[in-house]
């Protein structure tokens, strides 16, 4: 072994880094764990009798007054989210930073407004199949945007401590992932609850 | 190319040893963190199934209510499936992987040790589930309805959902780290077509976890909100349908059979090429045989549900048996390795071979199950269990035997004793076929698996006690292996760095390896780098071969 010319050991840069990857592979596994649920979802639609709605006596779900704003806020938090992601590939850590707050302040928003909505809504987790998947779905949604206001929060405080730079940023290149991976969920889902009626 | 010197005695500061590996990233330390955890929930669990057994032996309830039972065969098999064999091969894949492919640790060191972490707690608190009332008690398939709060009170079942949760997200997360680690820190030269076939077992096995696992964890907390808040996802009287739980649970549950048995299956691939002095038949032919495996067996899942009547038989069927092609074409590489080479029989080579026949008979009786007509009639029989067994236990477990043997010389520097090995062996292979042979014909004959207790007339005595009698020896087999891991590990024979005369990069460091691994690496240009370097001065004979001294070093990059 000795004899051999020794070979230096290096990491590859080339590609996609890292942790971008594991994030990308953490999402796969997520959109695995959604699948199940929504799976869920369509196998106790299939086996209902009479029609799919939320048991009486609670109204039909309604896109007004706040499922409609809050996923117009959501999916606004996408665009602000990536505008901060382009300000850090340019090097603008503070419009970054400010970026991600107004992201974190959509998110919190919505989250608001989620339960604001499961106040109105007259059903509850445990009345019949319809509550059932309605609250496990958008509950675990919601848990899933809270989880990443917590990691918008690391990253607003990061940011003010000047971690990031123009090439060392790749906590928030992951965190803005995440965040859209949850924004397409919540458009899947809100399109399943209010439109495939 | 920026060049990292790594030293050996590379010491920041010193801790004590306790701390060291309480806290440790190493991926050699969890490695070894992962095994030995796993062995003491084998001993565990396998003193369960004495339990059940013993009380199987003869007809009449002699010492276990059912309830005890019960909980008895349920957590045998928890524990055995999600505490021993999936987490036993991560550890080994956790040590080997990324020395085979001369990477200094996993790409997420931290994740790494939270992922084993959360496998102690897991199963603590399943089992906890003792102390408070009860251990779960439905099986380890927990099927609804049984396992709703109706039928199945106390918190023994909740505790068991959020232990397997905690277990299962410790697997994703284990899976991301590998996949991660395979694709991003090969060493120079380690194209994806030179990765030892166990990289590649581990690829695929880790791949299933990551997309099989989550819809196991969306079950359970289905589950878990059906039970304590009063949901009815698998509660037929308020609009939800039992069958769902066994579609999301074995969704999960077939990929998690290959998710065992390709690992294993990697293992043996390594050992027969060395200790048949041969390469392993077939390199491509195998790569391609386990990428097959890994997406067939996303579509066998409801094989396990023939009798609900729920499922499209033709197809899964089709599928079932489709899935045993890519299977026979290892099972034709190895013996075709093994075909003139010239064979060692050291123990890690006996258990291999013990693998190759157990798993086959567990494989043959699996096709025979793909058919519905016997599946009808052997549905929850003792020969599902036999069956099944043999693919865990035959397949599984022997591979996780062969990797002990072969690579405790790596991580201590010391050989486990050859003839104690032997003699573990052939008590291990006489009991387990003694254990489990006989249940085929236990559930040919009729005998439900899951009962406490038979009719004497049902002419079910002898192979129940014969199999009992199996299981006892089993149990005696390991004491020769716990008294040859402690002795060696104490007063061992000291072999160097290469006892086995190894192929891949593992042996191409010293035994134990140093802290991240590697000083230097030798020239990756096939997928026995060792093997060729150990063999240079052969190649340098007239037209033998001058591509391996005259390719420069590093010259060629990973696709």
């Amino acid at each position: 072994m000795s004899t051999q010319a020794p070979l230096p050991i290096s990491h590859r840069e080339a590609g996609m880094s890292t942790p971008l990857i594991g994030m990308l592979l953490f999402i796969a596994s997520e959109v695995m764990f959604f699948g199940g649920l929504f799976a869920a979802y369509f196998n106790a639609r299939a086996v209902h009798v009479g029609s799919w709605a939320p048991p009486s006596p609670a109204p039909a779900l309604e896109i007004l007054p706040v499922p409609l704003p809050i996923t117009i806020i959501l999916i606004a938090s996408s665009f602000t989210m990536q505008f901060g992601v382009s300000a850090i590939r340019r090097g603008d850590q503070r419009a970054m930073r400010n970026w991600i707050l107004l992201t974190l302040v959509l998110g919190v928003t919505f989250l608001i407004g989620q339960i604001y909505d499961y106040t109105t809504l007259g059903f509850g987790i445990s009345d019949g199949a319809f509550g059932t998947v309605f609250y496990t779905l958008t509950g675990f949604h919601g848990a899933h945007v809270f989880g990443g206001t917590v990691g918008l929060t690391i990253l607003a405080a990061r940011a003010s401590r000047g971690q990031f730079s123009k090439d060392n940023h790749v906590a928030v290149e992951a965190i803005s992932m995440y965040w859209h991976f949850v924004d397409v969920v919540w458009i899947a889902l809100f399109s399943t609850l209010y439109f495939l009626r | 190319m920026a060049t990292t010197a790594l030293s050996p005695a590379t010491e920041t500061y010193r801790r004590s040893w306790v701390l060291d590996w309480l806290t440790t990233v190493d991926h050699k330390k969890i490695g070894i963190l992962y095994i030995v955890n796993s062995f003491i929930f084998f001993f565990a669990a396998g003193i369960l199934a004495l339990v059940v057994r013993t009380e199987l032996a003869v007809p009449g309830l002699q010492f276990l209510d059912v309830r005890t039972y019960n909980q008895a065969f349920t957590m045998h098999g928890t524990i055995m499936v999600f505490l021993f064999i999936v987490p036993v091969l991560s550890g080994f894949s956790n040590y080997i992987v990324p020395l085979m492919i001369g990477a200094p640790d996993m790409a997420f060191p931290r994740i790494n040790a939270l992922s084993f972490w959360f496998l102690p707690l897991g199963g603590i608190l399943i089992f906890a589930g003792y102390l408070f009332g009860g251990a779960a008690a439905e099986g380890w398939t927990l099927y609804a309805p049984l396992s709703n709060g109706t039928y199945s009170r106390g918190v023994g079942t909740d505790l068991w959902l959020v232990g397997l949760t905690l277990i299962g997200t410790a697997s994703i997360l284990g899976a991301v780290n590998f996949v991660a680690t395979i694709f991003k820190m090969r060493a120079p030269g380690m194209t994806l077509f030179r990765m030892p076939i166990m990289v590649w077992t581990v690829l695929v096995t880790q791949i299933l976890i990551m997309l099989a696992t989550p819809v196991l964890a969306a079950g359970m907390i289905a589950l878990f909100i059906d039970r304590n808040y009063g949901g009815s996802f698998f509660d037929p009287n308020s609009g939800g349908n039992p069958v769902l739980w066994q579609h999301l649970f074995w969704f999960f549950g077939h990929p998690e059979v290959y998710i065992v048995i390709l690992p294993a299956m990697g293992v043996v691939s390594e050992i027969l090429p060395v200790f048949s002095r041969r390469p392993l038949f077939g390199y491509r032919a195998f790569v391609f045989a386990t990428v097959a495996i890994g997406l067939l067996s996303f579509s066998v899942w409801a094989h396990h549900m023939f009798t609900t009547g729920q499922v499209f038989l033709p197809f899964f069927s089709f599928m079932t048996a489709l899935i045993a092609v890519p299977t026979g074409v290892k099972m034709f590489n190895w013996m075709a390795t093994l075909w003139r080479g010239s064979i060692t029989l050291a123990t890690p080579m006996l258990f291999a071979l013990g693998f190759l026949s157990m798993f086959l008979i567990g494989g043959i009786s699996g096709v025979m199950l793909s058919s519905p007509p016997i599946d009808f009639h052997l549905q929850d029989t003792y020969f599902v269990v036999a069956h099944l067994h043999y693919v865990f236990f035959g397949g599984s477990v022997f591979g996780v035997f062969a990797a002990t043997y072969y690579w405790f010389p790596k991580m201590t520097g010391r050989r486990l004793n050859e003839r104690l090995g032997k003699v573990h062996f052939a008590l291990h292979f006489i009991g387990f076929n003694l254990t489990f042979f006989p249940q085929h014909f236990l559930g040919i004959a009729g005998m439900p698996r899951r009962i406490a207790d038979y009719s004497p007339d049902a002419g079910w005595t002898m192979w129940n006690l014969v199999s009992t009698a199996g299981a006892f020896l089993i149990a005696i087999s390991v004491l020769p292996f716990l008294w040859n891991v402690v002795a060696t590990f104490i007063n061992g024979e000291k072999v160097g760095d290469d006892p086995w005369e190894g192929h891949t990069l593992e042996w191409a460091t010293s035994s134990p390896p140093p802290p991240y691994n590697f000083d230097r690496l030798p020239p990756i240009r096939s997928e026995r780098p060792v093997f060729d370097l150990r063999h240079r001065h052969d190649a340098e004979q007239p037209g033998a071969g001058h591509a391996i001294e005259e390719a420069a070093p590093g010259s060629e990059t990973p696709s």
